[in-house]
């Protein structure tokens, strides 16, 4: 019996817990989309929690605001993400495959040194590489933000667990028996196998590049390369006081709410793929 | 005979497969590395629009950089780090723990982990720029308790260093929780369910069952989350660089020591960033260490399941 009430009371409050953390989740979000929808007049004389109407309003100032292009923005943030995504999945998967379905001498040695610059950051090598993308005639262009995702460590470590739990090698065996050459073994037989693996990956790729900003603001200079992140970073540093604030939310809104909804309609596969790469072993 | 010419002819397949990633990583990691360290050598910067150097001086630029407020950055790193981890940490092992019991039968899982998980997908910089929105004097935070009564007038929460750190830690910490709480309870659930079942029969409690069995069972998958957070840390840039506009105000108690690299590399002063590069890349290196060995050591019960972790490394704990 005390136990059953001991059991009630962790109940109630795990539920009170979950329903504050869950609160504060989504609250900062709930005044972003209410602001938004809101006029600048309004907004001046305190909060309200009821939605305004100023929302088509909003969003028209913001797309016709030259000296902050957000949907050129978004644009240009559309291109680098889906670039990014699809070359860092593709390659990480062929690096994978390359270690893991052969055997030659340097095999170990890579392996090892991919696993040692696995969670290296970014940022030591920026002095560089920002001499070498200027040196190279690629600065102020979206390139040196997609190129380098081919080189991802740890990309290359979840695709290298999964074929290790998924891919026979009797299977790569039989390709080849078959005449199957080895290019064509690995994107018409590995690659579909690979596919929930590189799913994820993409989804996670993608997200990160698109919320990237450290070495956009490094390397973007003109408005019109500018991407989403550099947009609110410049926002941040106008002149802010002068601003329509309706304006200001709406451009926080259309910065973050495009991922919001991808998130919400994959959010089962997302938050299954967060631990994907070891639990199928 | 047949067989080992056979594995010859296929290596150099192995090699075409891994080199597209290695030639990158050439040219866009290793070739800026060398050329961090060396410039990190010399006397390079600008003053004005006459550019300076390079000149050689040896270490000059690691003294002054100790002497300079470097230390400083590392300490507000440190803090505003901390700042968000301790409650990560204590928020996520609670979730993870009544997620995964059994007895509880906690209703609407799913739901709990969409919430939870949703604000690690936000765009930092986006989500630090609604936080300035809505913390400033005039903003939606201070109208609300305002009209609650809790306050008389506005709080200057940007203007103290409480307040800034606070939110930066409070910012840390909704982006990283759910993401922890995820990868813990993958965690637990992946310890047997024998040893539970075992320890009711024994009439433990559920605090006792946590700190004597879940704890200790899942403590590689701890220390392995405390050192990739230490890495994320140690990155610490898009949320406090827009929160207070690269200033790292008030009187730069809030600058982290990327924001600091950010702004010798906006100056254009090579040396002293190098320099500071190096410094990074040292500490850096010495973690990634631990984590090597962590995900490479022996394969005991817990280094398998770091495997799941691949993801948080990349995102790098910011």
């Amino acid at each position: 019996m005390k136990s059953k009430n001991q059991k009630r009371g962790q109940t109630i409050l795990a539920y009170v817990v979950l329903i504050f953390l869950s609160f504060l989740c989504l609250f900062f979000f709930y005044i972003l989309i209410v602001n938004a929808t809101r006029s600048h007049a309004d907004l001046q004389k305190g909060f309200s929690a009821i939605p305004g109407s100023y929302f088509l309003e909003n969003l028209k100032n913001v797309a016709n605001d030259g000296s902050f292009p957000m949907f050129k923005g978004i644009l240009n943030s559309l291109i680098v993400s889906t670039c990014s995504a699809a070359l860092c999945t593709y390659f990480s998967s062929l690096t994978a495959y390359g270690l893991y379905a052969y055997d030659f001498r340097a095999k170990k040695a890579a392996f090892t040194f991919i696993m040692a610059i696995l969670v290296m950051p970014t940022q030591v090598t920026a002095m560089g590489f920002l001499r070498l993308i200027t040196n190279m005639g690629m600065y102020d262009s979206l390139l040196p933000l997609i190129i380098p995702s081919i080189a991802s460590p740890a990309v290359f470590y979840f695709m290298y667990s999964y074929l290790q739990s998924s891919l026979p090698l009797s299977l790569v065996e039989a390709a080849r028996i078959d005449g199957s050459g080895e290019f064509r073994t690995f994107n018409w037989i590995v690659l579909p196998i690979m596919k929930p693996a590189i799913a994820v990956q993409a989804i996670f790729t993608f997200v990160s590049s698109w919320n990237n900003y450290f070495v956009p603001a490094l390397v973007i200079q003109s408005k019109d390369k500018m991407t989403v992140p550099i947009l609110i970073a410049t926002l941040r540093g106008a002149d802010y006081m002068n601003f329509d604030m309706g304006k200001i939310y709406m451009m926080i809104t259309v910065a973050i709410v495009p991922i919001i909804i991808v998130y919400l309609l994959l959010s089962k596969y997302i938050i299954a793929g967060v631990t994907l790469g070891g639990v199928k072993e | 005979m047949k067989k080992k010419r056979k594995s010859v002819s296929y290596a150099k397949w192995g090699y075409i497969f891994i080199l597209p990633f290695f030639i990158c990583f050439l040219i866009f990691s290793l070739i800026p590395l060398i050329d961090t360290v060396r410039y990190s050598f010399f006397e390079y910067y600008r003053s004005g629009i006459k550019e300076i150097g390079p000149n050689f001086i040896g270490i000059q630029n690691y003294i002054s950089l100790l002497g300079s407020d470097m230390l400083k950055y590392a300490g507000n790193t440190l803090i505003l780090w901390v700042i968000g981890f301790v409650p990560q940490i204590v928020v996520a092992l609670l979730l993870a723990n009544w997620f995964t019991d059994v007895r509880l039968k906690i209703r609407g899982k799913q739901f709990f982990k969409v919430v939870i998980y949703l604000p690690n997908l936000i765009m930092a910089s986006a989500f630090a720029m609604l936080f300035f929105a809505m913390f400033s004097t005039n903003g939606p935070i201070n109208s609300i308790l305002m009209s609650l009564g809790w306050i008389s007038k506005p709080v200057d929460f940007l203007g103290s260093v409480i307040g800034t750190r606070s939110l930066v830690g409070l910012m840390n910490f909704l982006m990283w929780f759910g993401n922890t709480t995820i990868m813990l309870m993958a965690a637990i659930m992946g310890i047997s369910p024998d040893i539970f079942e075992a320890c009711e029969l024994d009439g433990c409690t559920s605090i006792k069952r946590f700190f004597y069995i879940t704890l200790p069972l899942i403590r590689p998958i701890l220390a392995y989350t405390l050192i990739t957070s230490i890495i994320g840390g140690l990155q610490m840039f898009d949320v406090p660089q827009i929160l207070t506009n690269g200033q790292g105000n008030p009187d730069r108690t809030s600058m982290t020591l990327i924001m600091f690299l950010n702004s010798h590399l906006k100056s254009k002063n090579y040396g002293m960033a190098g320099a500071l590069s190096v410094y990074l890349f040292i500490v850096s290196g010495i973690l990634c260490f631990f984590v090597y060995r962590m995900t490479n050591g022996n394969n005991d019960d817990g280094t398998k399941k770091i495997r799941k972790k691949a993801r948080k490394v990349r995102k790098g704990g910011r």
